[in-house]
């Protein structure tokens, strides 16, 4: 009750301080500092509580990187299914793991094998979601001019957004053959619905008001587009964008998995899949890079983002 | 009717109000404030953006936190007032609840206060017709004007009959028209109740027309720099809006703003301005 | 500034939709949906013509005919049952969905009694939204069993839960704090002002997370199919369909995967219709 009370006070006083405010200072668009440090502690619990059932109900620990052969570090009390180290490794020897051969005689460690293939992966991404983009763009331009357009492809277009559009992905593989070609296809179709839509809204979301004065200088379609349309859908861009980098991995993904190329991350955890049980530390190492790899990709669509929208009020995602 | 009466409904004593800002250090919000208001007045807060005359508007309905100093109403601690629930709140946005009917949103503070069902629905019956609304009971708000909307609000604030009415900027957002028609409804409403109303305005127009004192502030810090009496003989009616003394008080009101502060509220004057032009051809 | 809202609605707006356009509703309701009739009808007829009239290899792509010949002759089939895989499917898929949803809500609603679990969620789902959840298919396999249906309701479960809790987070909290204040000014219950105010408010959030997460328990179970499992489900027919070059079937249950998504986010919008017709996206759609 008390902090709402404060939070209270504080939203009277911006409303005191409002007019103040918006004359002293755009708000100028920045990252947050609290929220990833919100996200290191969160990231710190989940590790905290993964060893401490690992501490509780895990198979007896053994040194860094050692077999079970080596001496008993730890016994712990129980032993429970999902806490043992084929399903659950230890945090440190997925780490140790990173820094060791990526496979028997190889001189490349996993960590860069991991990042290698990740790279691969995300060449593929970036490629589609470009080209999706761009498609998603046109197309969302070309409804926003013609009322036909709009009403004889748009609700394909929602309605698309309700199909599991991955269930595409062999076929795509397999119509266009096995190559970086089809990902890059799936990896631009996940990517161009997000764009679509969000532009469509995007490019009618000017003031009516601002219409109204491009038309008294008598600009044109193009004028009104590029001086009008264009610059208010980018905030609508941008959160297209940042949905669209994560789909186009997925995308990414999921076709070098159906597609089966060797050299990205969907080939790369298949195979450390089938061989789980011999290394569970490495399809555990490869998950987290693909992680990261969204974390990565979605940051960067962030740091453009906000140079994008620098001095625009009110852009705080 | 005007001046304070010996047993004061308000009684604010010596409140301050320190806001501790997040990145721009304290602010002053309200500087030793004392003031009074007598059962059934009509008293307006007006003063520039930032002068505090909101917050003393929640310091009194307890819904901000004096730092120091005290606010008695109907002789307890403010807190103990609101548990009691004497207070009607009207806010600048009519605060309607989209998944509840007009009807519904007025019965709203009835079932907070466990009122039984019969009551409910017979109160906001009657508190509808008081606000004209009688015909759009079954109505959801989207499909209500602003005005009409803040006709909804002035009805829920109503419906529990508190002894207070607490309105802030209600009619901030509407037109010069709407505010002026909604300033009448709001004085015969006044007039029909006897409920004490405290009212936090922009407009020296809509202040002088509706009060029975203003209460003059300025910002920086908050404080009261007058307190206007408006001698205008009631009922009020377009009428007053042309009489000699009208425009006096007016002036007053100004004149106090403009020694209260160098950065008077621009907009109050503009719209007074245009008010004093439209009464006169009118 | 009353000048200019005056003047607004005089021009035509162009932010409004169709709906702004008067006319009678039937010639209306014709001019809005004829064209994307005619669309799907006379690009059905086209794919038909096209293969049949001009020979084009029916191969990767064929003809609507034989879709639905390969959909009708596999519906109870041996090899492709696909009936019985969609059955399955939908069944991770909405076990998924019940269970995601279920703890996003409860999540959600715990996230609104205490602000500090609030600050630690909302960067986790964004993080979440950024991670390719997907990847972690494989691990759900091996947690919950290969062959246990549960591996692909919990994949369709935790991609359900990131947008519900988010959501329905969002809801919870974004109230406009002069509601708020005019609960408090009634002196309601933190109960009171739950039920009354922050409840309803959160509604619309949880609609717009269900038909979300409606698509996405759909992906999570067809994906997780993807990386092994039981035999007789849509993502294995798909997949086994294609490398055995029957794109016939695997189009029928391409279709059938749509039209389970399709029909999973018609029936929440339905719900959603009847429970808040208040809300803009029910009054305005359609």
């Amino acid at each position: 009750m008390s902090a709402g009370a404060e939070r209270n006070e504080i939203h009277l006083l911006e409303r005191e301080l409002e007019l103040e405010l918006e004359a002293a200072q755009p708000r100028v668009p920045r990252l947050k500092w609290r929220r990833p440090f919100a996200l290191l502690v969160v990231v710190t619990l989940i590790v905290v509580l993964w060893e401490g059932v690992k501490l509780l109900g895990g198979t007896p620990w053994h040194p860094v990187g050692a077999g079970p052969g080596s001496p008993v570090v730890w016994n712990p009390p129980f032993r429970w299914p999902f806490a043992t180290d084929l399903n659950l490794p230890h945090v440190w020897n997925i780490a140790y793991a990173m820094g060791q051969p990526f496979q028997r005689g190889a001189e490349q460690t996993l960590l860069g094998y991991l990042v290698g293939a990740a790279l691969y992966t995300w060449r593929e991404a970036f490629l589609g979601f470009v080209l999706g983009s761009l498609l998603g763009l046109g197309l969302a331009t070309a409804f926003v001019h013609s009322r036909l357009a709009e009403r004889a492809f748009v609700p394909y277009v929602i309605a698309s957004q309700t199909i599991p559009i991955i269930a595409l992905a062999p076929l795509i593989v397999f119509a266009l053959g096995q190559g970086v070609l089809a990902v890059v296809v799936i990896a631009t179709y996940l990517t161009f619905f997000p764009v679509t839509i969000a532009m469509l809204r995007g490019l009618r979301s000017f003031d009516p008001r601002a219409l109204e004065l491009l038309r008294s200088y008598g600009a044109s379609r193009w004028g009104v587009y590029t001086k009008l349309r264009l610059p208010a859908s980018v905030p609508y861009l941008f959160t297209a964008l940042k949905i669209a980098a994560t789909a186009a991995i997925v995308g990414a993904i999921i076709g070098e998995d159906t597609g089966a190329i060797q050299a990205g991350l969907g080939r790369v955890i298949t195979t450390f899949n089938q061989y789980y049980a011999t290394g569970p530390e490495k399809l555990w190492a490869a998950i987290f890079v693909a992680a990261l790899l969204g974390v990565v990709f979605f940051l960067l669509v962030r740091v453009a983002e906000i140079l994008a929208l620098r001095g625009r009020p009110g852009i705080d995602a | 009717m005007t001046g304070p009466a010996p047993t004061p409904v308000v009684q604010i004593r010596g409140v301050d109000k320190v806001f501790a800002g997040r990145d721009r250090g304290q602010t002053v919000a309200l500087q030793g404030i004392d003031l009074d208001i007598a059962p059934g007045e009509f008293v307006s807060l007006i003063g520039p953006s930032g002068c505090g005359k909101s917050t003393l508007l929640r310091v009194i309905g307890d819904l901000v936190q004096p730092s120091r100093g005290t606010v008695e109403v109907n002789g307890k601690p403010a807190t103990q007032a609101r548990r009691d629930r004497d207070y009607g709140m009207v806010f600048q946005s009519p605060v309607l609840f989209d998944w509840r009917s007009v009807e519904d949103n007025v019965k709203l503070p009835l079932e907070i206060l466990g009122r039984d069902k019969a009551w409910r629905s017979r109160r906001a019956a009657e508190m509808l017709e008081l606000v004209e609304l009688g015909d759009f009971t079954r109505h959801m708000p989207y499909q209500l004007s602003g005005g009409m909307q803040q006709r909804v609000a002035i009805a829920r604030a109503l419906s529990f009959e508190p002894r207070i009415l607490l309105m802030d900027e209600p009619f901030g957002a509407l037109d010069e028209m709407t505010r002026e028609r909604m300033n009448d409804e709001v004085l015969r409403i006044w007039q029909q109740t006897g409920t004490t109303v405290v009212f936090v305005t922009h407009s020296i127009p809509e202040a002088v027309y509706l009060s029975s004192r203003v209460v003059v502030m300025s910002a920086r810090p908050g404080r009261i720099t007058k307190i206007v009496d408006i001698d205008l003989p009631r009922p009020r009616s377009d009428a007053s809006r042309e009489t000699p003394r009208y425009f006096e008080r007016i002036t007053e009101v100004r004149e106090a703003l403009r020694a209260g502060g160098s950065d008077v509220d621009d907009a109050g004057i503009p719209s007074a301005a245009r008010t004093m032009a439209e009464g006169a051809v009118g | 500034m009353s000048a200019a809202q005056g003047i607004a609605p005089a021009g035509p707006s162009p932010a409004a939709g169709p709906r702004a356009r008067r006319g009678y509703p039937v010639r209306r309701a014709l001019r809005e949906y004829v064209p994307s009739i005619v669309v799907i009808v006379g690009g059905l007829v086209l794919w038909e013509l096209a293969i049949r009239l001009l020979r084009l290899n029916a191969f990767i792509l064929p003809a609507p005919s034989a879709i639905w010949g390969a959909l009708a002759e596999n519906w109870n089939g041996e090899r492709f049952p696909l009936f019985e895989s969609a059955k399955n499917t939908i069944v991770e898929a909405a076990g998924g969905f019940v269970i995601g949803t279920t703890a996003g809500v409860v999540v959600a609603f715990l996230a609104g009694r205490w602000s500090g679990m609030r600050a630690l969620l909302l960067p986790l789902a964004v993080a979440a939204n950024a991670i390719p959840i997907i990847a972690f298919a494989p691990l759900f396999n091996t947690w919950f069993g290969l062959l246990n249906p549960l591996s692909k309701m919990m994949m369709a479960a935790v991609l359900s839960f990131f947008p519900v809790m988010a959501n329905v987070t969002r809801g919870l909290s974004g109230v406009d704090p002069a509601a708020l204040e005019l609960m408090r000014s009634y002196a309601a219950s933190d109960g009171e002002i739950l039920r009354k105010v922050r409840i309803p408010n959160a509604l619309p959030y949880f609609f717009t997370a269900l038909k979300l997460a409606s698509t996405l328990s759909l992906i999570g179970a067809i994906v997780a199919e993807y990386f092994g499992g039981q035999g007789s489900v849509l993502g294995r027919m798909i997949v086994q369909s294609a490398s055995a070059l029957k794109f016939d079937i695997t189009w029928a249950a391409v279709s059938l995967a749509a039209v389970a998504g399709i029909a999973f986010y018609l029936l929440i919008a339905f719900v959603e219709r009847v429970a808040i017709p208040w809300h803009a996206s029910s009054r305005n759609d359609g």
